[in-house]
């Protein structure tokens, strides 16, 4: 079957059901109304559920994410909670004590916000614009390139490999940003290129 | 791995050896709690440390760190001289009865061909003896004396129980009582599964570990059955995905190369790819090599690869080494030989061995690009932390950019488990301050790059300016467009070959098959083995179908699993020479007189026939390989070798320093501690604990306060010979660095008898840096050595040399 079914939805149907009939059948009419004004709404109720995988060893446990705020209708939407999901086949919902804690890895404190630049020498680190940033790297890059490009070697064959630039890619981030980071790095001809495979 | 997490619950014993699954992969080894549950199977570890794994398993034996091959051409032995073989799978499916040239042999620790100065071998003797036909010369009576089965047993005659309990520190009734469960897999009906991790892979062989497990592995019979396998637990949640896509200095996606600048143009290149059958009637699937060359090379550069100018042949860069991994990145860096360097989501400042000189070689940068979720140790190697980064920071001149980027929650794609499945996931959440995503990142730097060479010209721009970049957002290219790009599409209408009248892809379709690729540039795709994830019907990544008929744990409809949806790879090899299951019980496929059927996708052309197409079907031989001709380094078969820094010699031969082969760099050359060196005479070794990933979670206080703060491990015996206390400040240094840690003192970590020496074990857990929530501490890098494995250099972090003392105070920086 397809699991199409939002946990949430499920969730807040299976808990009307529960109220509606245990108190209702044992006629505390009055009861029940007392007991809808002081019960807290289900909190999970009002969020937005979304399918993601677990970041961390390549067990890959499917997880469900809980957000204030929809990503997909544009909105601003803030993780709030995070469980296993029962319906993916390896993991079946369970979850480690590295998963159960994985959003507190997200809004860990030091969580990069803003990108930063530390000059030759300096302490610290001071705030730089995107645009800065990346004008930077990309004069850094050509520059680079061109002063030390090799097109041929001593026997004359084209080799047209870059080597005083590397790039050391990741081992988290998903199969579309490894692919373009291929072309990138690979069309400017860059071969000190590697990935944590081996540690 | 060659199955999935979920089919470890078909199995009768597992064995984890190399890895620790129920610490590292909690989640994925609750199938081995499956398999013991109901199938009855059992657990055996082998491991120096009574680890989590071992706390649970049915049996446990110690080893000492880098002794592996021993304890596994031990086996092989035992289960030869016991004939604990599945004879039937080995004369049909194995190399075994493949004659070996007269000239190849072994002596003194090492294979005919090596030379001394250069470090390697020639490795012209290590291959089959052809026949004038072209086809190799087999014995299939296993009687000649040079065929590959008679070679083995030759091979591991030295490795006695008794051998294994000098080497190894198992003791030998320990080793027999592990052969004795082992052999029983050798029935067809019962079969073994390896789960291995980086226990084997971080050491000067590693490479030949493996080797030893996937041929007894062969021996028995499990490979390509259900619950069996070998089952490589890949460490992170994509890097299964990001080896894939080739991300190495050597690599093209789909496991193809580089080339070298041997290969001059484009037909030297192919010259060697041709990948003829050596057995007859064998499918060789190698030989469409070049279909996925050129349908990569289109995806590449589009209209500019033609067949004119050999697909833009010399757009690709040409390796004058065999690659530029990462540590011979950093060993340039360090003769101020590169200028720029880039971390995606990476800290090689922990992570690569050799901590100072890391530092040393990252000192000569002039710009360092960091794009991270978290602040890094990597981002901040120049900053003063006392003795956990003793840097003269105003002396470092390097420039640092960190750029923030979205991590998994806020990011859409697909991760690639370790057992191969491709699984989509979307975002849910948005990312915090101006953090971006990584394709939005690498986007900017490709156009500013490309932008700078239209405005001013500059050396070689060509395969820059025609790299394809055709999204609709070219400031963003999206998650689904790149998906469908390495799936492949149709250029120009794709013709069945043997019937053209029919039409496989239409020009402009999404291609369904790796089957449809073409060599005459029809085609695109970036990368051949996800073919069929993003088809025409859609997303196959994104799959959510959970049932699996009959409870085989394929999950066939599940996200997708390279290659072709392909749950267990070799499975043909599940069938005997007429097509049937070796067990019924745990049939994959089977062969119906017509075709292949079953649960899973064959491993195997539908209508091949059984006992004439054999199952190993990307091998040439079309059989797998007990003896690995001239494809490995270090030899066609693993042989017994010493870590390069040992509490023993060689027993082989006393003057074979670690592997014979393995790279070794000038500058660091003096940085062993000699053989049995009394200045450091313990062996110690890295893990991971539960608690923690890598160097991420010390960033969640959540984990750091569950295992907060930096300590080595070691025994009660140890322990008393140093003065140590349970719980006391130590100091643990090798030959290139020291780090200070608490003491754990157990009873998991004892003594061992190594060749008549007592040898202590010292476990180091490596989750520990100078940012994030938890204590500032160290890992285990500041110790390592810069030495890699001969094939693939992976660097030994899992055995080497080093000393203890108490340190009775923080010791001032």
């Amino acid at each position: 079957m397809n699991i199409d079914l939002s946990r949430r939805g499920f969730l807040r149907l299976a808990g009307a059901g529960v109220a509606a009939t245990s108190l209702g059948a044992m006629g505390f009419g009055e009861a029940e109304a007392a007991e809808q004004a002081h019960v807290r709404a289900f909190k999970l109720a009002t969020t937005t559920e979304t399918r993601n995988t677990c970041p961390y060893c390549s067990v890959a446990c499917g997880i469900i994410m809980y957000s204030k705020g929809d990503v997909k209708a544009g909105e601003t939407a803030e993780l709030i909670h995070i469980e296993g999901d029962a319906d993916h086949p390896t993991n079946r919902g369970t979850l480690c004590p590295k998963g159960a804690a994985l959003k507190d890895f997200v809004k860990a404190p030091t969580r990069l916000t803003k990108p930063r630049y530390r000059a030759a020498g300096a302490s610290e680190f001071q705030d730089i614009t995107w645009d800065e940033a990346l004008d930077k790297i990309a004069r850094a890059m050509k520059d680079d390139r061109d002063a030390n490009f090799i097109q041929t070697n001593e026997a004359g064959v084209p080799v047209n490999r870059w080597t005083t630039t590397g790039f050391l890619a990741a081992s988290a981030t998903t199969n579309e940003t490894a692919w373009l980071t291929y072309k990138t790095v690979r069309s400017m001809g860059i071969v000190g290129f590697d990935n944590q495979a081996r540690v | 791995m060659t199955n999935s997490w979920t089919d470890i619950k078909n199995t009768d014993l597992v064995i984890v050896m190399g890895g620790n699954a129920a610490e590292a992969h909690p989640c994925g080894f609750k199938w081995v709690t499956e398999a013991k549950a109901h199938r009855g199977a059992k657990l055996i570890v082998v491991d120096p440390r009574y680890n989590r794994t071992a706390s649970v398993s049915d049996y446990y034996a110690p080893i000492r760190p880098g002794s592996d091959i021993v304890f596994l051409m031990g086996m092989i032995r035992w289960m030869i001289e016991n004939d604990k073989v599945q004879w039937e799978y080995v004369r049909n499916y194995t190399n075994a009865s493949f004659l070996v040239k007269d000239e190849f042999g072994w002596s003194d620790g090492l294979f005919t061909g090596y030379d001394e100065e250069k470090r390697d071998y020639d490795k012209s003797s290590w291959d089959y003896k052809m026949g004038e036909d072209g086809f190799v010369q087999t014995d299939p009576t296993l009687q000649d004396p040079r065929c590959v089965w008679n070679l083995l047993k030759a091979h591991v005659d030295a490795y006695t129980p008794e051998f294994v309990e000098r080497i190894c520190g198992t003791p030998k009734d320990k080793f027999l009582h592990i052969a004795e469960m082992i052999g029983e897999c050798s029935s067809p009906t019962k079969t073994m599964t390896s789960m291995y991790a980086l226990g084997w892979t971080q050491h000067s062989k590693g490479a030949q570990n493996i080797r030893g497990m996937a041929m007894l592995q062969l021996i028995l019979g499990n490979i390509g059955v259900r619950g069996g396998g070998m089952n490589a637990l890949r460490g992170h949640s994509n890097i299964q995905g990001l080896t894939d896509i080739g991300l190495m200095s050597n690599l093209i996606p789909g496991y193809l190369n580089i080339p070298t600048e041997k290969e001059a143009d484009w037909a030297t290149y192919m010259s060697t790819r041709g990948f003829k059958p050596i057995v007859p009637g064998q499918i060789s699937y190698w030989q469409n090599y070049s279909k996925f060359m050129v349908s990569f090379m289109k995806a590449m550069w589009g209209d500019a690869a033609t067949a004119e100018n050999d697909w833009a042949y010399h757009y690709l860069p040409k390796l004058d080494v065999p690659a530029y991994d990462g540590m011979r990145m950093f060993e340039l860096m360090n003769h101020g030989k590169v200028n720029l360097y880039f971390c995606q989501g990476f800290n090689p400042i922990l992570s690569f061995p050799n901590r100072g000189k890391m530092t040393e070689a990252f000192s000569k940068l002039k710009m360092l690009v960091v794009m991270d979720p978290l602040t890094t140790e990597t981002s901040h190697f120049w900053q003063n932390h006392g003795i956990h980064n003793d840097v003269d920071t105003a002396a470092i001149q390097t420039e640092v950019l960190e750029l923030p980027t979205t991590c998994f929650a806020e990011d859409e794609g697909a991760l690639v488990n370790s057992g191969r499945w491709l699984q989509w996931h979307w975002a849910g959440a948005t990312p915090p301050g101006e953090a971006k995503h990584d394709t939005w990142i690498m986007a900017q730097i490709f156009l500013r790059v490309k932008k700078l060479y239209q405005d001013e010209g500059g050396v070689f721009p060509d395969p820059i300016l025609n790299l394809t970049w055709d999204y609709a957002d070219p400031n963003e290219p999206m998650p689904d467009e790149l998906a469908r790009e390495m799936n492949g599409r149709a250029l120009a209408t794709v013709y069945d070959p043997k019937d053209p009248t029919k039409v496989l892809a239409e020009a402009g379709q999404q291609l369904s098959s790796f089957g449809h690729y073409r060599d005459d540039g029809s085609t695109m795709g970036g990368c051949w083995i996800y073919a069929g994830s993003w088809t025409k019907d859609g997303n196959m990544m994104a799959r959510r179908d959970n049932t699996d008929p009959d409870d085989t744990g394929m999950f066939q409809n599940w996200a997708f699993s390279w290659p072709a949806n392909r749950r267990i790879l070799y499975n043909a090899a599940s069938c005997d020479p007429q097509g049937k299951p070796w067990d019924p019980s745990r049939k994959i496929i089977e062969w119906t007189g017509e075709k292949w059927e079953g649960y899973d996708v064959p491993d195997m052309p539908v209508t091949a026939k059984p006992g004439e197409t054999l199952p190993f079907i990307m091998n040439p031989e079309g059989a797998s390989r007990l003896f690995s001709r001239g494809m490995m380094r270090d030899g066609p078969f693993p042989t017994h070798m010493e870590p390069f820094e040992a509490p023993i010699a060689n027993v082989f031969n006393p003057r074979m320093r670690g592997n014979p082969v393995a790279r070794v760099f000038e500058s660091t050359a003096d940085q062993f501690a000699a053989i049995g060196d009394p200045e450091f005479p313990f062996v110690a070794t890295s893990y991971r604990l539960t608690e923690h990933f890598h160097y991420w979670t010390k960033h969640n206080p959540v984990n750091a306060a569950l295992q907060p703060e930096f300590f080595v491990e070691i025994s009660e015996e140890l322990a008393a010979e140093r003065g140590i206390e349970r719980g006391g400040r130590v100091r643990v240094w090798s030959k290139r660095g020291e780090v200070w840690a608490k003491a754990v003192v157990t009873k998991r970590l004892r003594p061992m008898q190594i060749d008549g020496k007592t040898v202590h074990v010292i476990g180091i857990p490596l989750h520990w840096g100078f940012v994030g929530a938890a204590k500032k501490g160290f890992g285990p890098n500041s110790l390592t050595s810069q030495v890699g494995d001969a094939n693939v250099e992976t660097p030994e972090f899992k055995a080497f040399m080093v000393n203890i003392e108490p340190s009775a105070e923080e010791p001032v920086a």
